[in-house]
């Protein structure tokens, strides 16, 4: 097991830049996830630490080692891939045995190896049979378990569960945290869905156009979003943004939204009275409340019943704000009522440059 | 009870051909109604011209005068004929020289295709060009090659010096076994390697990308994962490619009209020689019947080459 350094890493596919220098320290045992939209960079990094694509300008280090010239093979790494990539014309046992029999280890020993992996994955049944044999989860399984046979320092999972079907990938994703929490090896995962990284991650890395945004524990990343970019790319559903201007009375600090709308901000917000400001709130710190509450006034559209949560989307000004209640009340659309921000809860940002005021 | 139900099937059973007959709803009628064409096609063109064929082999035409049935007269000829026997190890040994060449030489130009070059889909485009140009005419640039006097090959190495004297290419019975094996070669490659490239594009590029981290050389990549994966279409194109050569008969009636000696005598050459300028119908068809066996033992070989192997049953991608 090892820690991986990333120093100031750029990557560029002839004169376009696609990664502006990244830094990024992942520690031993960590279980760090890297996330962002598609086209972001991340499976590029994921590529460049795998030694799949030659790094343009930085630095990589896994264990202390400089990796930056060392072949993919003698990195000690292993891969799981967003497709499996098994090997359809071998077993189960074949698949997994493979960078063992290159090895040229024993027999005995791939039996061993095998078989525990095996064991550990439940896929002791399967291995006499081809990956077409197999379902989704299990050919996932197979593919991890690939990568437990080596007994690498680092494990890469570069998007392992976008091809699984919805209930499969809360159960796959579950699977892999309990795997690393038993094996404890460093872990690096790439994915586009932020659910995925909140669940899984001890850190996640948020990437944006080649940069990261933010990094930080998936909780610090919830509660405090240094930027628009991350504020809005955490949490499900997606936090409700409402333009203004600052304003201060006395100790307490407002935005005054369009159409006088006031939004109370958490004190210790900085900025000048009257700056340009972002002001957000999630979903979940919305209150609904009647119409002769004070509050934001606000007029139901959709109404979305989840089960454990319904999702009431309301006109506010003329903005769409999205509020997420346990509750269940019996709302039908151009209904008029309150919706009464938690102020400690809120976000407030500056317009001009995004960042967290 | 039992023989309520007895009656009850029998009475099914009677009602079934009613409704059978109406042939918009019966999907057997239907299908066998649309088959008719290319069935009729089939038998015109192909079945009763294979069976004109083994016919005229059992029969003593002549061009001009119809024959009369003499049995296996034809085969017992022949199987004291020389010539015939020449010409079929000519045909084994053209054959088998030829497909091998064309395999090694197919394969290694797919994989370099494959690889990103430059110009990449023009590079592919200009490989095709030997097989798009019509037999006959890269037979005559290669008689023109081969030719004894203006032979562009003894020239270049005459002032290389090399050699002294021209090759004989087509004049001596080994250059000229080796000659029209080698024009041979240069015409199908392409085939091979366009169809084993598209072979080699459907190989996800993830699972060379997982053997590299395995470990695999690129040796190793090839021997483990290109080639297994590739064989199910290499059955396929060294089946054609055994056919079309097999029966090769444009290139080697322009270069040589299989002489000299009847040193590069197929039996597709010989045949038509006998028949038609030797005017025995019955004895050419004979020498063309004796082909089906040997391309029989292809298609077999083929049937099985074929077939799914186990790894690419089951599942539904």
């Amino acid at each position: 097991m090892a820690s991986v350094d990333i120093r100031q890493v750029r990557k560029a596919f002839g004169t376009f830049e696609v990664i502006h220098g990244i830094d990024v320290d992942i520690g031993d045992e960590e279980f760090v996830v890297l996330v962002g939209p598609s086209g972001c960079g991340k499976s590029t990094l994921l590529r460049m630490i795998a030694g799949l694509e030659p790094i343009s300008g930085g630095e990589i280090s896994i264990g202390g080692r400089v990796v930056n010239m060392v072949p993919p093979k003698e990195r000690d790494i292993a891969m799981v891939f967003q497709n499996y990539a098994l090997y359809p014309h071998m077993t189960v046992f074949d698949n997994m045995a493979f960078s063992l029999k290159l090895r040229h280890a024993e027999r005995s020993v791939i039996e061993q190896r095998v078989r525990q992996a095996a064991d550990i994955l439940d896929l002791t049944k399967y291995l006499d049979r081809y990956p077409r044999q197999l379902s989704g989860g299990q050919r996932q399984r197979v593919a991890m378990g690939r990568a437990i046979v080596r007994d690498p320092q680092v494990f890469l999972f570069d998007e392992p569960l976008s091809n699984l079907d919805a209930k499969l990938r809360v159960q796959m994703r579950t699977e892999i945290k309990a795997l690393h929490q038993r094996l404890r090896t460093t872990s690096i995962y790439v994915t586009h869905d932020q659910i995925e990284a909140m669940t899984m991650a001890d850190k996640i890395v948020v990437m944006h156009d080649g940069h990261v945004e933010q990094v930080g524990s998936p909780l610090e990343l919830y509660d405090r979003p240094v930027n628009l970019f991350v504020a809005g790319f955490i949490g499900s559903p997606a936090m409700n943004f409402f333009e203004g201007r600052l304003r201060r009375d006395g100790d307490r600090v407002w935005v005054e939204g369009k159409g006088d709308l006031l939004f109370p901000a958490p004190p210790g917000v900085r900025g000048n009275e009257g700056q340009s400001v972002v002001y957000g709130i999630r979903p979940g710190h919305l209150r609904l409340a009647s119409d002769a509450e004070q509050g934001l006034p606000a007029e139901v559209e959709v109404v979305e019943p989840t089960g454990d949560n319904t999702l009431v989307f309301c006109r506010v000004g003329d903005a769409i704000a999205c509020a997420a209640t346990t509750e269940r009340f019996p709302l039908r659309p151009a209904e008029r009522l309150r919706l009464v921000p938690q102020v400690e809860s809120g976000h407030v940002f500056d317009a001009a440059t995004g960042m967290r005021l | 009870m039992f023989v309520d139900t007895k009656s009850q099937r029998r009475a099914s059973a009677r009602a079934a051909p009613a409704r059978r007959f109406r042939l918009g709803e019966s999907r057997g009628a239907m299908g066998l109604l649309f088959m008719l064409p290319a069935a009729a096609v089939l038998l015109l063109f192909l079945a009763y011209p294979l069976g004109l064929g083994v016919w005229l082999g059992m029969t003593d035409t002549r061009v001009g005068r119809a024959g009369q049935y003499i049995g296996f007269e034809n085969y017992e000829m022949l199987w004291t004929d020389s010539v015939f026997w020449t010409s079929v190890f000519n045909t084994l040994l053209y054959t088998v020289a030829a497909s091998i060449a064309k395999f090694a030489l197919g394969l290694w130009l797919a994989l370099l295709l494959n690889r990103h070059l430059p110009f990449k889909a023009f590079l592919r485009a200009i490989v095709l060009l030997p097989w798009i140009v019509p037999t006959a005419l890269s037979a005559i640039a290669f008689w023109w090659i081969y030719d004894s006097q203006f032979s562009i090959i003894s020239w270049s190495l005459t002032r290389l010096g090399l050699i002294e004297h021209n090759i004989n290419f087509l004049g001596d019975p080994t250059w000229a076994r080796a000659s029209v094996i080698i024009a041979n070669v240069w015409r199908g490659i392409p085939f091979v390697a366009i169809t084993l490239l598209a072979g080699l594009q459907t190989i996800p590029p993830s699972l060379y990308e997982a053997a590299t981290i395995d470990g695999a050389t690129p040796w190793q990549r090839f021997r483990y994962v290109t080639f297994p994966m590739l064989t199910p279409i290499i059955a396929v194109v060294m089946t054609f490619s055994v056919l079309f050569t097999f029966t090769d008969f444009q290139l080697i009636y322009v270069l040589t009209r299989g002489g000299p000696l009847n040193a590069t005598h197929l039996m597709a050459t010989l045949s038509f020689q006998r028949a038609i300028p030797g005017g025995n119908l019955g004895e050419g068809a004979a020498i063309a019947v004796t082909m089906i066996p040997f391309l029989l033992s292809a298609i077999l070989f083929s049937y099985f080459g074929l077939q799914r192997r186990r790894w690419q049953h089951g599942g539904n991608d």
